[in-house]
């Protein structure tokens, strides 16, 4: 029998006509697992795509419209799943323990979100870079992964310059937003763009990337995360 | 110092060795450092060198930005550090880890009791005999620590490493500080995950068996603690690690109140040395549980209603006495909590994934709590000096025999305090009751004829 890959505990299925009958589609998560995954929903800020009681601009990304630097270089973020405590060990199993394989868990609701808010957009798809050192580290890029999933090609337009090796995790809120922008271009995209990363918390990362993009004209930046 | 001490008796991963590459290459180079693929492909499977597991689901498959091809990784390992198919393991292949000359190592002024002694002399033996097994067979609360001491000290003479390996994280952690003080001088390492006692240079390991998987013929003394507990029983590769952290002559000593039937059986036959120490240290009979069947039990619980059974010992019980509840499973610790608020009682509850395990159980331990409701998690290691322990629905199958004996074991820890409640509410008695009684009643009988 399998087994969860979150919690290891064997995955039951019930023997159904349909799943007797045909080839069923393969569980990697247990039930209990499931329900604790929190889909964003309905209600969400209009730009950073994180959940709200009531649709608006959130508190964050009204400072971010008003920022001199970073005012209107992105369109708006979406996001897959809310970041709950089970999330972020869940997050903390795929990228700093280096499980790969959990790209299987989000992929079903990786590819239906994508559909529902980027279905009609046409753009190229750039995940967020690591720096040389962290990918050969953690020997994937989780961006990297997530954009796979949709099965769209892939530009790699940005790089991430060297000295910014200290994780992002690592940083408080204010170090974060006053450190230098970390991105390089490597490619001219001139076209609108879908930036892809793993998680959206204060959005600089995001706002870094996509000043990089904007700057060099494409337009508009969109950004799709699995976590908001 | 050694710089190379760390890597000594050692497998580890390049990550895990903090020297600069060349010292590496160096030491390959002179034949001090081996390596071996880290994952080797196999006629239908895959092995993990590293964790020895060669099941499938263990197995996943990454697109690696490191060699640009997608091969396997190891699940198995994760938690310890995940092992990719194109990484290298590297061995320690040069001369053995030396320690300071030691005439008196133990500074521990106890005594030990008569039937301690006896076990204690047979450890000291089985220590200068190469090769040599041996069980040691004692009840909860025998002193079974304390056994060790002359052991261990004979063996840091001789200037063996040792390694106390146990199941569960808690019982590292009780036992460092008391090895410590006994052995004040000799490098003692704790290791279990997240520990801060980790030198990789310790003379005397005490680890999770799980932490074993680092060493590679590193200990001439291998004691196994627990032998029975949960997950080393019944997990293959932590054998596997077990063995291949020995020197081909070491010895090996277990401990366990509860052998499993693989055991028994090698015992049976003689092939397994074993000495028994059927009383504990204070000398009182182990507390017989109680049985106390409440035919409305399963339905009470689904009816989240508290059973008639408990309420009645938690309204009789002696108001200053403190007791621990064991659940069968976690969703019970929930359901229980809500069933008691009622009464007057400070409780909490525990299980294994409690973030708040550790300070939970201390604040217990400084009668914070009248109750400690848990699960199995807390069935054995622990010590509370004076408690008495009830088990609900202990028809339950996580009860088995060797469960129930040691949550009875968990009463009449203290000499002054030598007896304690042990209550089984069941609706219906099982196997596992009937044998752990059995079980209970031998080793008493065993202890008064001595």
């Amino acid at each position: 029998m399998r087994e969860c890959l979150i919690c290891q505990s064997p995955i039951e299925e019930d023997i159904t006509w349909s799943n007797f009958l045909l080839p069923s589609v393969e569980k990697y998560i247990c039930e209990k697992c499931e329900q604790r995954l929190e889909l964003i929903g309905e209600e969400i800020c209009k730009k950073c795509g994180r959940k709200m009681e009531s649709a608006g601009i959130c508190s964050d990304c009204a400072i971010w419209n008003n920022h001199p630097v970073y005012q209107g270089v992105f369109k708006q973020n979406r996001a897959v799943f809310q970041y709950t405590p089970f999330m972020q060990e869940v997050i903390a199993q795929w990228k700093f323990r280096g499980d790969y394989q959990m790209i299987e868990v989000f992929r079903p609701y990786i590819i239906k979100e994508y559909r529902k808010y980027f279905g009609k957009v046409k753009a190229k798809v750039t995940p967020i870079p690591l720096t040389e050192e962290r990918l050969h580290e953690r020997a994937f890029n989780q961006a990297e992964a997530i954009a796979k999933v949709m099965e769209i090609p892939i530009e790699n337009a940005l790089a991430r310059k060297p000295q910014s090796s200290e994780k992002q995790s690592k940083k408080s809120r204010r170090e974060r937003i006053q450190s230098e922008n970390p991105f390089i271009l490597t490619k001219s995209l001139n076209s609108p763009v879908i930036l892809v990363d793993d998680i959206y918390t204060t959005g600089m990362t995001i706002h870094h990337a996509a000043k990089m993009l904007t700057d060099d004209e494409c337009s508009p930046v969109y950004s799709f995360t699995l976590i908001r | 110092m050694d710089p190379y001490q760390t890597l000594k008796g050692k497998i580890l991963l390049r990550p895990e060795i903090n020297l600069p590459e060349h010292t590496i290459e160096h030491l390959i180079q002179s034949g001090q450092l081996t390596t071996i693929p880290a994952i080797t492909k196999q006629k239908f499977h895959y092995k993990c060198n590293r964790c020895t597991t060669t099941n499938r689901q263990h197995f996943a498959r990454i697109s690696c930005a490191r060699c640009q091809t997608t091969h396997p990784y190891c699940r198995n390992c994760l938690r310890t550090g995940r092992v990719l198919f194109c990484e290298k393991l590297y061995l320690w292949a040069g001369r053995d880890a030396a320690w300071p000359e030691q005439t008196n190592p133990c500074h521990w002024e106890g005594s030990l009791t008569k039937h301690q002694l006896q076990a204690a002399d047979a450890i000291q033996q089985a220590v200068r005999a190469p090769g040599q097994e041996l069980l040691i067979w004692a009840v909860c609360g025998a002193g079974k620590t304390e056994m060790l001491f002359p052991g261990i000290t004979a063996a840091i003479q001789q200037g063996k490493s040792i390694c106390l390996a146990t199941p569960r994280a808690d019982v590292v952690r009780e036992l460092y500080p008391r090895l410590k003080q006994a052995f004040p001088q000799t490098e003692i390492e704790a290791l279990y995950g997240g520990t801060e006692i980790r030198t990789g240079k310790g003379q005397l390991v005490i680890a999770t068996t799980h932490q074993l998987i680092r060493y590679y013929k590193a200990f001439d003394l291998m004691i196994i603690d627990e032998l029975d507990a949960f997950p080393y029983h019944n997990d293959k590769n932590l054998h596997k690690l077990a063995a291949r952290a020995k020197r081909r002559d070491a010895t090996t000593i277990y401990l366990t109140a509860t052998p499993r039937k693989k055991e028994k059986r090698r015992i049976a036959a003689k092939k397994l040395p074993v000495v028994f120490v059927p009383i504990r240290f204070h000398g009182h009979p182990l507390p017989v549980p109680q049985l106390k069947l409440d035919i409305q039990l399963q339905k009470k619980l689904k009816q989240s209603r508290p059973p008639k059974s408990l309420s009645a010992y938690i309204q009789s019980r002696a108001q200053e006495r403190q007791f621990l509840l064991f659940v069968p499973t976690v969703e019970m610790l929930t359901k229980m909590e809500e069933m008691l608020t009622g009464f007057p009682l400070k409780f909490t509850t525990v299980f294994s994934e409690d973030p708040e395990r550790k300070a939970k159980v201390n604040a217990f331990r400084d009668k914070e709590f009248d109750l400690l409701i848990t699960t199995t998690i807390l069935e054995r290691g622990v010590t509370f000096p004076s408690i008495d322990v009830v088990i609900l629905d202990a028809g339950h199958e996580v009860f088995d025999e060797a469960a129930i004996v040691q949550i009875a074991g968990r009463a009449g820890r203290s000499p002054e305090d030598p007896t304690g409640k042990v209550l089984l509410l069941h609706q219906g008695k099982t196997n596992a009751i009937v044998d752990a009684i059995t079980q209970i009643k031998g080793m008493n009988r065993k202890g008064s004829q001595l």
